[in-house]
């Protein structure tokens, strides 16, 4: 194998982390980085969603997700980022060396002073779920579906049951209906959404699709192709209620049934995950539990807002300038951040207590009128939460200050008031 | 009071439920609903309007379609006429994000407008 090359600063993805990552490590100087891209454009899943609500904290203004990425590939530009297209990484490992082959520069391999990972998440497949029955066409994942309508032009069915009340799934019910099928039903396992409420009331209340609550796909029907499905009403246990078996006709099933973190790569490396966010475990800057290797967006744990996936970019990539030069390596004497049985999850997990933090935080279930506690530091009321809008915190330096260099832990709850 | 309608606040995730009706000419809403829902609700009573995103068919490229939105808000009535309308259209490229793809759509005076650079 050829020598290895040198880079300072490698970004695997050129969705709205690596590319928002890469232009923020340009204006703080790097030089010496290259955005790695498997598919054959840039922008990563935004091209395919066409919908609106993107960029209101970026650019403070209404944009649909090519929209988003089209500023971003042209801030890359300005900034001289080098983007290698159709170059798929293979592996990375914990001293960071990486190894990419692209048809027309083949196999490379390169030694980086740092990583950022922003490979973005998958979406979980039939298979995930185990929904018995059949195999017929005619079952597909909503992203899938959704690239098929906006990207390829073609209808995936004609009527539709929606399986999971994720914000794609939903977009994709309001979508398909536009596009002339009939959206039956949109089923959810939950007694509440998993979306967001602008979603419920703009995809399926404006076209009176309904919303099954504690409801999911029981068994799938057909042959050749999807001839319906039985849905049936589920406990709190998610077990099916006896006698409240439906059958609904359709050709077509979408599933929308959550997000994973699509972390191959990182494991390679020896970055160490968190069961809660499906990402890894990283500090305020970002940082996995290998030096120099950070993780960004939607990798690193699913996210609401492209705006947000786009702000860690830039945090990550200001952990990698402060790698690169030296003033970061491997942050030591950390504080765990943990959270108690009202939280679901919350990044980072880590902190050096040394600086400003933002932490994202996701509850369990809804709750109202409730106070978040960090610690014995920091204390902030909250009108509501919900498990399907992330909330960010920003703890400034000062709440440090007092904290005892003895302490290794800060544990991290809600109460309702 | 026929004419209560039951909505739900999207300004932010905590989803406030209202009823709202008119009562001699003037917008009643029931329901706590914080200054920035007020006028939410009271343009989703008096006409509700949506931003509509869609695409439109890509003649001699091998990209097949273009993705297109309203510049702004049209009434949520005209949804469907307008798909239908954006049936009609074909493009070839070179278009650039932001090009009018149709100008003052079913006389909103608003244009639907290209959300991606073809070339």
């Amino acid at each position: 194998m050829a020598t290895a090359l040198h880079l300072d600063l490698a970004i695997i993805g050129s969705g709205p982390a690596g590319l928002a990552a890469a232009v923020k490590a340009k204006q703080l100087g790097i030089k010496d980085l290259v955005v790695f891209e498997r598919n054959e454009r840039p922008g990563g899943i935004l091209p395919q969603c066409i919908h609106n609500g993107f960029g209101l904290q970026k650019f403070e203004e209404e944009l649909t997700g090519p929209e988003y990425a089209n500023r971003y590939m042209q801030m890359a530009a300005e900034n001289y980022v080098d983007i290698e297209l159709d170059t798929m990484v293979l592996e990375i490992d914990k001293n960071r060396t990486l190894t990419a082959v692209s048809e027309y520069r083949g196999l490379r391999t390169y030694q980086c002073k740092s990583i950022i990972l922003a490979m973005g998440c998958r979406e979980r497949p039939r298979g995930a779920i185990g929904i018995p029955g059949t195999r017929p066409a005619g079952v597909f994942t909503a992203g899938q579906a959704q690239r098929m309508v906006n990207i390829e032009g073609y209808m995936p069915g004609e009527t539709a049951v929606i399986q999971g009340s994720g914000d794609v799934g939903m977009i994709m019910a309001r979508r398909l209906t536009l596009e002339g099928a009939e959206v039956k039903a949109v089923t959810e396992i939950q007694p509440y959404t998993s979306g967001l409420i602008r979603n419920e009331v703009q995809c399926l209340h404006d076209f009176d699709i309904p919303l099954l609550l504690r409801h999911t796909v029981a068994e799938i029907h057909g042959d050749k192709r999807v001839e319906g499905v039985t849905v049936t009403e589920v406990d709190a246990g998610w077990n099916p209620v006896a006698g409240s078996e439906k059958f609904i006709e359709c050709d077509t099933l979408l599933l929308s049934v959550g997000l994973i973190p699509e972390n191959e790569l990182s494991k390679m490396a020896g970055v160490i995950l968190d069961p809660l966010t499906g990402g890894a475990y990283v500090n305020e800057f970002l940082e996995t539990a290998v030096p120099g290797i950070f993780s960004c967006g939607n990798v690193l744990h699913v996210n609401d807002y492209v705006d947000e996936v786009s702000t860690e970019g830039e945090i990550a990539a200001r952990g990698a300038q402060h790698h690169i030069s030296g003033k970061l390596s491997g942050e030591k004497n950390l504080i765990a951040i943990e959270g108690d049985k009202t939280i679901g999850q919350i990044v980072p997990q880590a902190i050096s207590g040394q600086r400003p933090v933002t932490f994202y935080i996701r509850v369990k279930r809804p709750m109202d009128k409730l106070t978040l506690r960090i610690g014995d530091v920091f204390e902030k009321k909250f009108a509501y939460a919900r498990p399907g809008e992330m909330m960010r915190v920003r703890l400034p330096k000062k709440v440090f200050a007092e904290l005892k260099s003895t302490v290794t832990r800060l544990n991290v709850s809600c109460e309702e008031r | 009071m026929s004419n209560v309608q039951e909505l739900i606040c999207i300004t932010c995730p905590k989803g406030c439920v209202t009823k709202v009706w008119k009562e001699k000419g003037d917008i009643k809403i029931e329901g706590k609903i914080c200054k920035k829902g007020k006028g939410y609700i009271k343009q989703e009573y008096i006409e509700p309007k949506r931003m509509l995103t869609s695409t439109v068919v890509v003649e001699r490229s091998a990209v097949k379609r273009l993705p297109v939105r309203t510049r702004e808000a049209i009434p949520k009535k005209k949804l469907f006429v307008a798909m239908d309308q954006l049936c009609e259209i074909r493009v070839k490229p070179p278009v650039n994000v932001g090009d009018v793809i149709i100008s003052n759509l079913l006389n909103t005076g608003i244009d639907v407008i290209a959300s991606d650079d073809l070339w």
